[in-house]
């Protein structure tokens, strides 16, 4: 796998030193093609912030919007379908474009680039979480639960110690997909003007008239940025079982 | 003096009678054992006597709170009885002595190395104390129903239930688990076990409770039912499990 994306991204670059393709925008070895490179790059800092801001937020309100879904009375219950179904309906383009420009208008309230687009991405993402640990909880038998009330753990405490730990282990690559799917809609926050990766990109863009080359450096910072993180998840994954075998 | 009484319990699941009035009284240090059939209703029985079923009318009263849905009812009574279940329900990703010391934490709110003392008492008692930092799923059934058991008393409860303890083990560890349960038995905690073990309920019971149908259809000292049961259904009973 790792070898066959090295000979592809190499191939490409190839294929760029001859024919129409003008690498030299992003040469390292000018100083010109250097200072884009490094201009592009730097966007990787709000992409990586506001994905992972976002995503905290978003666990942490999917969470307390699962629980409510797993209650036996049926009002919580509504309560849970009804912010799953409205927020997950709404495209996040539209959802950060709403909170950018219409929250101010209807709450007083105006955020800042960065936090509507944190505030837009985790209300969207927070949907989705609360379904992956509805699933997640309720994959736990019933047996976990009785022997949990048999020896008088109250409700917060069964769910602290005894069924969370074992929901989360099982939702770890649903979670892992999240951050990836995170990592990538961040690029859609660009539109409101944030500087991450997509926005440095096209404003390099406009001034270079270089999009082919641009853009292809682009989807290279983004493959690289999600390597890294599907590495890093398949590592935590791995050292969970291994604390449990 | 009745630890457990109850009086006209009835049970229903959808329009199934699990439990058709039933009435029995336990003695503090008292050692029940009820059989039946399956689907006779004696999971359902004890199940209740700790909250873990609502009945639907009726009376439970245990160690002097009556259950009701008041979840402080529950607490109080869940205190005082332990459960040993036959899928052991274990909590699988947490060590032995995890497992035990839990309870004793976070609901009696002893410090971790008071927790952890009593937790090696209990495992010392159901001889697996050397397994203690191990995950349940590296013990065998009957290592993990010992270690349930040793969870159970760690709370340090009056009562004791058991649900069809060795009904998931393999013929050869289920002597390990009667094993230790009838040494609780002689420690003189009541105890109330529901079984097919007719050997084991002939050592260890004061009194034997046969079910049928949601009803307690027959009850005395074991030497006295298995030597002459009264009722046909309880007869017929005998003879099916003493036969195979």
């Amino acid at each position: 796998m790792k070898k066959f994306l090295i000979l592809i991204t190499i191939l490409l670059l190839l294929s760029g030193c001859s024919g129409s393709w003008g690498w030299y925008v992003v040469n390292p070895t000018t100083s010109s093609g250097w200072i884009n490179l490094k201009f592009m790059a730097f966007g990787a800092y709000y992409t990586i912030l506001i994905s992972v801001t976002a995503i905290l937020i978003s666990v942490v309100v999917g969470l307390l919007v699962a629980l409510p879904g797993l209650s036996e009375k049926r009002s919580w219950r509504m309560f849970n379908r009804t912010y799953v179904e409205i927020v997950r309906s709404v495209p996040i383009l539209v959802l950060i474009l709403w909170v950018y420009y219409g929250l101010p208008t209807v709450s007083g309230i105006t955020l800042s680039v960065f936090w509507a687009g944190v505030l837009a991405l985790a209300l969207s993402d927070s949907a989705f979480q609360a379904e992956i640990f509805r699933a997640g909880i309720q994959s736990i038998g019933r047996g976990q639960y009785e022997a949990a009330q048999s020896i008088s753990l109250n409700y917060k405490d069964t769910m602290r110690y005894i069924i969370l730990p074992q929901a989360i282990r099982r939702i770890l690559p649903a979670l892992g997909n999240q951050l990836v799917y995170m990592l990538k809609m961040s690029s859609l926050v660009s539109v409101i003007g944030l500087q991450e990766l997509t926005r440095k990109a096209n404003e390099l863009v406009v001034s270079e008239y270089r999009p082919l080359e641009i853009y292809t450096i682009l989807v290279l910072e983004y493959l690289v940025l999600i390597l890294i993180v599907s590495a890093g998840v398949r590592w935590f994954e791995r050292r969970l079982k291994a604390s449990d075998t | 003096m009745n630890i457990i009484s109850m009086c006209n319990v009835s049970k229903f699941f959808e329009d199934f009678r699990a439990l058709n009035s039933v009435s029995l009284d336990v003695a503090l240090g008292e050692r029940v054992v009820i059989c039946g059939p399956s689907g006779s209703g004696k999971s359902t029985l004890i199940r209740c006597i700790n909250g873990l079923e609502a009945h639907e009318s009726g009376e439970i009263v245990v160690d002097g709170t009556t259950l009701t849905a008041d979840l402080a009812d529950l607490e109080k009574v869940r205190g005082t009885v332990g459960m040993v279940f036959q899928q052991f329900n274990l909590f699988p990703h947490l060590t032995v002595l995890d497992n035990l010391c839990l309870g004793p934490r976070r609901v009696l709110g002893l410090t971790q190395a008071a927790a952890r003392e009593r937790a090696m008492t209990y495992l010392d008692r159901v001889q697996i104390s050397e397994q203690a930092d191990k995950f349940p799923r590296q013990l065998s059934g009957g290592q993990q129903q010992r270690v349930a058991i040793a969870r159970s008393l760690c709370m340090e409860p009056r009562i004791l239930l058991f649900d069809e303890p060795t009904s998931a083990l393999d013929p050869e560890m289920i002597a390990e688990v009667l094993e230790v349960m009838t040494e609780l038995a002689s420690s003189g905690i009541t105890m109330i076990v529901v079984t097919h073990e007719m050997g084991f309920a002939r050592r260890v019971a004061d009194r034997m409770v046969f079910m049928d149908k949601g009803e307690i259809v027959e009850v005395g000292a074991p030497e006295d039912v298995f030597n002459m049961p009264k009722s046909k259904r309880f007869a017929q009973f005998i003879k099916q499990i003493l036969n195979h």
